[in-house]
C-alpha cells in the first residue's frame, strides 16, 4: 500500500535557534484576502458594539462623609491617596486601592471651602467657613499624638478657595481678594484686588507657575501675575464662572465652568473670544478638572451628571450618572489618567473609569494589540452611520433627557426668531454673532 | 562848530583806541570804569552806568560771561532746549496708572507664555505621545532607609522589637548578616558572567563526553576492550607510582583497596583456564598464533593473581569524571548557594577538590562490570574539563580559605553530599539520553497549538467562533454588496455635531446593539421613502409617474415589514452561488476524481445550481428592462365599460414606448449578475456626507481603502498603523509639562520654547491620512452623481465572490456584484 504523507522542507519551519520567533508563513497577496473594507467594517462594527457592551465605568463609591462633599484634592506623589472635604468641616483621606477612609479630621467649623496638597505631598492646606487657613500633615499622627494642624492662620474674611504653587512654598487663597501667602508667614505676601466682589476660585498655572487665574461672583475671570503682583486682564462673561482649570500640557489654555451650563476654553493671550464653547450640560457646571495628558477634561454639574469633553470638541464624549448621584460639586481626574473621582451632595465620592469600556489590569501583548486595532478601526469608521449611532448611544435619566430636549427646542426657537428678524429687517442690521462671541460681555484691560 | 565837534570825537576815539592797545600790551585786562558822560536820573552810587536801562534783560545775556569763552555754553544750550518744550502733563489718575501697569504686565506675560506655542502645536500634532513625558526610572528606597526613620511606639510594636532584639536579628542598618554580605561581595558581575560561560561550556563538553562514552560502551569488539583494559591498567599503575611518591599514606590505602580487588578477582576463578573461552582458545591455540598468545596472557595473569604479594594496579572510574566536573563547583564562601547558579544538591566534595584531579579516588572504585564500561583515555574533552576544574580551584583558593572559618557550614554540606550526589548522575543520564536539547523539548511540549492557528486567533479581534462566523457566514458579502453603491442619495437630516446621542434606554448586550443598528436602518429607510418620489424623478427621468407610485406603495409596505427583516433573511431569499477565480479551488485527484464527482452529483441531484442561476439572471434582466408607459384612459373619447377595450389607435397613441435600456454590464459575463439599482440596505451603512476634516471625497475614500488589520499588513506595519495616540503607563503620575520635558531644549534654557508666539495660527491636528485642520464648509455635500464615499471602497472592477463554489464549473471565474 502506498501511503502519501505531507513532506515539508525543514528549512521552512525549523528555527535556527530557539530564541528566534516562530516563522509563520503568510501571503499578503491582496487577491487572497478580498473584501478588506467590508471585513474591517464588520470588525469595526463589532468592536463598537463590544465597546458599548463593556462600558461599565462605575467602579466604586467611597462613603463615609456625613455631609455633602464640597472639595477634593489629589495627592501629588501618591496615586492611591485622595483627600476630600465635606460641608460639615470634616476632612477625610482615602486609600483608593483599598477603597477605605484612612484618616478623618474635623478640620473646620462649617464648610471646608477648599483644599490643596503641597507639591511635595508632605502636607495639605484647608480653608473653611471659620475664616481660617490650616496646614495639616499628610501622615497620620503617631501613636499618642493629637490630631492638630501644623499651622493655623486666622483671617479677617472667609476664604472660599485655596491653591498651592507647583514649585515653591507659596499658596494663594481667595475670598474678598486674592492673597498670596508665604508658608512661613501668617500674613499674606501680597493681596491682589480688582473690583469688589467675592472670588470663588483661584488656580495656579501648573506650567508658568507665576500665573494665577481666578473667577469672581461679578461674572468675571481675572488673571494675575504673581511676580509683578498685579492683575493682568479681566474677561466678563454673561454669567458667573464657578471654577476654572488650567491645561497641564498647554500653558496658555484654561477652561472655565460657567453657570450658563457651558464650559469655555480660553487662550489667555486672546481673551476676546473663547477657543471653544463646550455645551452639553443642562444645569450649572460646578467643577472642572483636566486630564493630566491635557487632551480632555471632566466637568461636574448641578444636573447630577459628569461629562468628559475632548479639549477640541464642543460636545462631550461621555456622560456618567447613577441613580443615587445628586448634584456633583467637585470632580478630579487622577494623575495617571485612568480614573475620575467625583464628590456629590449625597455624601459619596465615586470612582469612575476615565475610559468607560477599558479593561483594567495587565493586558497580554496580544490583547493589547487587539485593543489597539479595535480602537483604530473605530476611529477609521467613525463616520459611518451605523457605527456612529452605536458609539454615540448613551442612557440618560429622564430628567436630564427631558431637559435636553426642552433646551434644544428653546435653542431652535431662538434661532428661528433671530432668523426671522434678520429676514424682515434691513440687510446687515441684524448681524451674525458666532456662538463663541455670544457669551463674552467685555474684556477689561 | 560841527567840524570842531567831529574833530573832538575823532580824537576821543583815537584816545580810547590807544588806551586799549596799551592795556592789551600789558596782558591783563583792566576793569574799565564807565565814564559818565551824560546826565541821568538813575545814578548809581556804585559807579554803574545806566546804559541800556530801558531795555529788556535777557537771561542768556546774564549768563553770558564777560569773556567770550566760558564753560556755561552747554548750560545755555540746554536752556534753549528746555524753553522749546511744552509744560509737563499732570500725573495719571490712580486707576489709569494701574491700568497701564496691568497692560504692560499682560503683554509681557502673554509673550512669555507664548513661547510654549511651538511645543503645544507639536504635541497636538504628534502621532503618538507617551506619558509621563519624563521617563525616569523608579528608584526603590532601600528598606533600611525606610525603617530607620520609623520607631516603635505602640506597646505591641515595642514588644515585637524587644523580641527581635533579643534574638539579635538585624533590624536596621545592613539587614544582611555578615556572611550574606560577604557572599554578595564575593562575585562581581563580570566574574559571574565568566563563570557562567565556563559552566555552560563545561556542560556542553560533558554532554559530548557522555555521548562518546556511551558509544564506546556499545563497542562489542573484544580486542578493543582488551587493549583498553591494558592501557587502563598501565595508566593506573603509573598513577599509583606517582601517588606513591607524593603521598605514601594515600598510596598505602589504595594498595589495600587494590588488594581487596585482587582477592575478589582471584576468587572469581576467571583466570583458571576453565571457562568456555579458555577452552576454545586452547583448542585453537594449536593453529592460531593469536589464540595462543591470548592464552599465554591469560596464564600469565593467572599466575600473577596467584602470587600473593603482587600488587595489581586498580582501575579508575572515568565515568565519574564528568559527573564530578559538574558537581565539583567552587563555593565562594560556602554560605550562599544562590550565587553559584546551581542547585545546592550538587555541592562539591571537598576531598575531590583537594587532591589532584587525576588520581584514583578510593571511594570511586565500584563493581567490575561498571569498570569495564568506563573509558580511561584522556580525551580532549577530559583535558578541557580538567582545565576548567583547575581554574576553578585556583579561583576558589581564597574562598576556601574563607570557608574554613565556617566549619559548621562545610560539614553540613558534606553531610548532605552523599544523599544528594546520586541525583546528579541520574539527571545527567536523562539529559544525555534525550536526543533533543531538553529546553527545546520543553518548548515543543509547551506549544501544542500550531503557530499559524495561534496567529489566526490573535489576528481576529473577535473571539474565534466569531472569527469563524466572519469567514463562513454570508454576512460579509452582504455588507460588501451593500457597500457597493450605484448612486448616492444623501439623507436629508442635517449632520449633528453632537458626540453622544442620549437616550432613555439602556443598551447592554450585542443584541441591543443590533437592534440599535436596525432602528437606524428603519429610520433611514423611512426618510428615504418620504423623499422617494422627487428623487426617483430625478434619477429615472423617463420613468412614468404611475410606476413611481406603485414603487412607492411597495416600498412603504416593505418599510412597515422591514422592522422584522434582518439582513441575513433578506439575503437568504436569493441564494446565488458563485465561484471565483481568485479563491483557491479544490482540485480533485485524477484517480478518485470521477468517483467523487459522481458522489457530488448524487448528493446534489435535486438542485441544478447553474440552471437556477441562469433563470435568476434572466429574471433580473427582465425586471430591469424599461417598461412602456401606458397613458391610455379607457372611456376617454369613446365608450367605456366592462368588456370594452380602448381602441387600438388609442393604445398605439398613448402607449409610450420606453427607450431601450443601455446595454447591461454583465452582458458578456455569463456567471455574473450586475445590478445597478441602488441598494437601500447598503445605503444605511454608507456615509452620506463628507466628514469634517476631509476636503474631497477622494481623500476620504483613500483613507477608507487602506486596511489596518494584520490580514493585509505585515506585523511591523500593523503595529505601526495601530499605534495608539496616547500611551500612559499604569501607576505612573503624569506631571504637568515643564521646560525639561521639552525634548529639544538645551538644559537650563528653553531653546525650543523661545519660538515666537504666533497669534492666530491654528493648530493643525495630527493624522497622516486624515488631513485635519482645514475646515471644510459644513454644508458642502458630495456631488450626487459621484461615488459614495466609503461605499466605493470595495475595489471597483474586482471580483466579489460569494462564499459557495459551484461544483460543476470550477475553473471559470464567476463574479457577481451587488444585486
Amino acid at each position: 500500500m502506498r501511503v502519501k504523507v505531507l513532506s515539508r522542507n525543514p528549512d521552512d519551519y525549523v528555527r535556527e535557534t530557539k530564541l528566534d520567533l516562530q516563522r509563520v508563513p503568510r501571503n499578503y497577496d491582496p487577491v487572497l484576502h478580498p473584501f478588506e473594507v467590508a471585513r474591517e467594517y464588520v470588525r469595526a462594527l463589532n468592536a463598537t458594539k463590544l465597546e458599548r457592551v463593556f462600558a461599565k465605568p462605575f467602579l466604586s463609591s467611597l462613603d463615609g462623609h456625613r455631609d455633602g462633599v464640597n472639595c477634593m484634592a489629589k495627592h501629588p506623589k501618591s496615586l492611591s491617596t485622595v483627600l476630600s472635604g465635606a460641608c460639615d468641616g470634616e476632612v477625610k483621606i482615602w486609600n483608593l486601592t483599598k477603597r477605605q477612609c484612612i484618616r478623618t479630621i474635623q478640620a473646620h467649623e462649617g464648610f471646608v471651602r477648599g483644599m490643596c496638597a503641597r507639591f511635595c505631598g508632605t502636607s495639605f492646606f484647608t480653608v473653611g467657613d471659620d475664616k481660617t487657613v490650616k496646614q495639616w500633615k499628610m501622615e497620620s499622627p503617631e501613636y499618642g499624638e493629637e490630631e492638630e494642624p501644623i499651622h493655623t492662620i486666622l483671617g479677617k474674611t472667609v476664604y472660599t478657595g485655596i491653591d498651592h504653587h507647583w514649585k515653591e512654598p507659596v499658596f494663594a487663597t481667595c475670598g474678598h481678594q486674592v492673597d498670596i501667602w508665604d508658608e512661613q508667614r501668617t500674613s499674606p505676601k501680597c493681596s491682589l484686588t480688582w473690583g469688589f466682589d467675592s472670588i470663588s476660585c483661584v488656580k495656579f498655572n501648573p506650567i508658568e507657575t507665576y500665573l494665577l487665574g481666578s473667577c469672581a461672583s461679578d461674572r468675571n475671570i481675572v488673571l494675575y501675575d504673581m511676580r509683578k503682583s498685579t492683575p493682568l486682564k479681566k474677561v466678563i462673561l454673561n454669567m458667573r464662572t464657578n471654577t476654572l482649570c488650567w491645561n497641564p500640557m498647554e500653558a496658555f489654555i484654561f477652561t472655565a465652568a460657567n453657570e450658563d451650563y457651558n464650559l469655555y476654553t480660553f487662550d489667555m493671550r486672546f481673551l476676546e473670544s473663547p477657543v471653544m464653547v463646550h455645551m452639553d450640560h443642562v444645569s450649572a457646571v460646578l467643577d472642572v478638572d483636566y486630564s493630566p495628558t491635557g487632551k480632555e477634561f471632566v466637568s461636574a454639574s448641578f444636573d447630577k451628571s459628569i461629562r468628559i469633553f475632548p479639549v477640541d470638541k464642543g460636545h462631550s464624549r461621555e456622560v456618567y450618572h447613577t441613580k443615587r448621584m445628586q448634584h456633583v460639586i467637585t470632580v478630579k481626574w487622577t494623575s495617571d489618567n485612568k480614573y475620575i473621582l467625583c464628590g456629590s451632595d449625597e455624601m459619596n465620592i465615586r470612582l469612575w473609569k476615565a475610559n468607560a469600556s477599558e479593561k483594567l489590569g495587565v493586558l497580554a501583548p496580544r490583547e493589547k494589540a487587539a485593543m489597539n486595532y479595535n480602537q483604530k478601526l473605530k476611529e477609521k469608521f467613525q463616520f459611518h452611520p451605523q457605527i456612529r449611532r452605536i458609539a454615540r448611544h448613551r442612557h440618560l435619566p429622564k430628567s436630564i433627557y427631558c431637559q435636553i430636549k426642552e433646551q434644544r427646542i428653546m435653542r431652535e426657537a431662538r434661532r428661528r426668531k433671530e432668523m426671522n428678524r434678520r429676514k424682515h429687517s434691513k440687510p446687515g442690521s441684524v448681524p451674525f454673532v458666532p456662538e463663541r462671541k455670544k457669551h463674552i460681555v467685555a474684556v477689561v484691560k | 562848530m560841527t567840524a570842531c565837534a567831529l574833530w573832538q570825537e575823532d580824537g576821543e576815539r583815537r584816545h580810547r583806541q590807544l588806551l586799549e592797545a596799551i592795556s592789551a600790551l600789558s596782558g591783563r585786562k583792566r576793569r574799565k570804569l564807565a565814564e559818565r558822560s551824560e546826565a541821568s536820573g538813575q545814578v548809581s552810587e556804585f559807579n554803574v552806568s545806566c546804559k541800556g536801562a530801558g531795555e529788556k534783560l535777557l537771561l542768556s545775556e546774564l549768563l553770558q560771561p564777560i569773556h567770550p569763552k566760558s564753560t556755561l555754553g552747554s548750560v545755555r544750550k540746554e536752556l534753549a532746549r528746555v524753553k522749546q518744550k511744552a509744560a509737563v502733563e499732570l500725573p495719571l489718575s490712580k486707576e489709569e496708572a494701574k491700568r497701564v501697569v496691568r497692560e504692560a504686565a499682560y503683554v509681557t506675560s502673554s509673550k512669555e507664555v507664548g513661547k510654549w506655542q511651538q511645543v503645544v502645536l507639536q504635541n497636538r500634532r504628534a502621532e503618538q505621545l507617551v506619558f509621563p513625558l519624563r521617563q525616569d526610572i523608579a528608584t526603590v528606597t532601600p528598606l533600611e532607609r525606610v525603617t530607620s526613620a520609623w520607631k516603635a511606639r505602640t506597646p505591641l510594636e515595642q514588644e515585637i522589637f524587644g523580641l527581635l532584639h533579643k534574638t539579635q536579628q538585624p533590624i536596621t542598618d545592613p539587614l544582611l548578616t555578615p556572611e550574606e554580605m560577604a557572599s554578595v561581595q564575593a562575585m562581581s558581575l563580570e566574574e559571574a558572567r565568566r563563570r557562567r560561560a565556563e559552566l555552560q561550556k563545561a556542560r556542553a563538553v560533558q554532554s559530548y563526553y557522555e555521548a562518546k562514552a556511551r558509544r564506546a560502551k556499545r563497542i562489542k569488539s573484544k580486542k578493543y576492550h582488551r587493549v583498553l583494559k591494558k592501557s587502563r591498567r598501565r595508566q593506573a599503575l603509573k598513577e599509583f607510582e606517582q601517588l606513591h611518591k607524593s603521598d605514601p599514606a594515600a598510596a598505602l590505602e589504595q594498595l589495600e583497596e587494590l588488594e581487596q580487588l585482587r582477592m575478589q578477582e582471584r576468587m572469581s576463578l576467571k583466570h583458571q583456564n576453565k571457562g568456555k573461552w579458555a577452552r576454545s582458545r586452547a583448542i585453537m591455540a594449536k593453529y592460531d598464533l593469536e589464540a595462543r598468545k591470548a592464552l599465554q596472557e591469560q596464564l600469565a595473569r593467572n599466575k600473577e593473581l596467584m602470587q600473593k604479594v603482587q600488587v595489581e594496579p586498580p582501575e579508575e572510574e572515568p565515568c565519574e569524571v564528568p559527573e564530578e566536573d559538574t558537581t565539583a563547583l567552587p563555593m565562594p564562601s560556602g554560605a550562599n548557594p544562590w550565587m553559584l547558579g546551581k542547585p545546592s544538591g550538587l555541592a562539591p566534595e571537598p576531598e575531590a577538590q583537594e587532591g589532584p584531579r587525576d588520581d584514583t579516588v578510593p571511594g570511586a572504585v565500584e563493581s567490575k562490570d561498571e569498570m569495564e564500561e568506563e573509558e580511561e583515555e584522556l580525551s580532549e574533552e577530559e583535558a578541557l574539563l580538567q582545565d576548567f576544574e583547575q581554574k576553578r580551584q585556583q579561583r576558589t583558593g581564597n574562598p576556601e580559605g574563607h570557608s574554613k572559618d565556617h566549619g559548621a557550614d562545610e560539614t553540613e554540606t558534606g553531610a548532605e553530599q552523599p544523599r544528594d550526589s546520586p541525583v546528579a548522575p541520574d539527571c545527567a543520564e536523562e539529559l544525555g539520553d534525550s536526543p533533543v536539547p531538553p529546553d527545546c523539548a520543553e518548548e515543543l511540549g509547551d506549544s501544542p497549538v500550531p503557530p499559524d492557528c495561534a496567529e489566526e486567533l490573535g489576528d481576529s479581534p473577535v473571539p474565534p467562533d466569531c472569527a469563524e462566523e466572519l469567514r463562513d457566514s454570508p454576512v460579509p458579502p452582504v455588507c460588501a454588496e451593500e457597500l457597493v453603491s450605484a448612486g448616492l442619495e444623501p439623507p436629508p437630516q442635517a449632520q449633528e455635531e453632537l458626540l453622544l446621542s442620549e437616550q432613555l434606554r439602556h443598551v447592554k448586550t450585542m443584541e441591543d446593539m443590533e437592534s440599535l443598528a436596525k432602528e437606524e436602518l428603519v429610520e433611514e429607510q423611512e426618510k428615504l421613502v418620504a423623499l422617494r418620489p422627487g428623487k426617483r424623478a430625478r434619477q429615472q427621468e423617463k420613468a412614468s409617474v404611475s410606476v413611481t407610485r406603485t414603487g412607492d406603495r411597495h416600498t412603504k409596505k416593505a418599510a412597515a415589514k422591514r422592522k422584522m427583516i434582518s439582513l441575513e433573511a433578506v439575503l437568504d431569499g436569493k441564494p446565488q452561488e458563485m465561484d471565483c477565480s481568485s479563491l483557491p479551488v479544490v482540485l480533485e485527484e485524477e484517480e478518485g476524481g470521477m468517483e467523487q464527482r459522481g458522489m457530488i452529483t448524487e448528493a446534489f441531484a435535486g438542485d441544478d445550481v447553474v440552471a437556477d442561476f441562469r433563470r435568476e439572471k434572466r429574471k433580473a434582466e427582465e425586471a430591469v428592462k424599461p417598461q412602456p408607459v401606458n397613458l391610455v384612459l379607457p372611456g376617454w373619447g369613446e365608450w367605456g365599460g366592462t368588456g370594452l377595450k380602448p381602441s387600438a389607435k388609442k393604445v398605439k397613441r398613448f402607449l409610450i414606448k420606453a427607450p431601450p435600456a443601455p446595454p447591461r454590464k454583465d452582458q458578456h459575463l455569463p456567471h455574473v449578475i450586475i445590478s445597478e439599482k441602488r441598494n437601500i440596505h447598503a445605503a444605511a451603512h454608507q456615509v452620506s456626507e463628507l466628514p469634517f476634516p476631509f476636503e474631497r471625497h477622494q481623500q476620504f475614500e483613500q483613507s477608507m481603502r487602506t486596511p489596518l488589520g494584520p490580514t493585509w499588513n505585515t506585523q511591523r506595519a500593523f503595529q505601526k498603523l495601530t499605534a495608539p495616540r496616547v500611551i500612559t503607563r499604569a501607576g505612573h503620575i503624569i506631571q504637568p509639562i515643564s521646560a525639561e520635558d521639552v525634548p529639544d531644549t538645551a538644559p537650563g534654557s528653553g531653546a525650543r520654547l523661545e519660538g515666537e508666539a504666533m497669534p492666530g495660527r491654528k493648530a493643525v491636528p495630527r493624522g497622516k491620512a486624515v488631513p485635519k485642520g482645514k475646515a471644510v464648509p459644513k454644508g458642502k455635500a458630495v456631488p450626487r452623481g459621484k461615488a459614495v464615499p466609503g461605499g466605493k471602497a470595495v475595489p471597483g472592477g474586482k471580483a466579489v465572490p460569494s462564499g459557495r463554489t459551484v461544483p460543476g464549473q470550477k475553473a471559470q471565474p464567476r463574479h457577481r456584484r451587488a444585486r
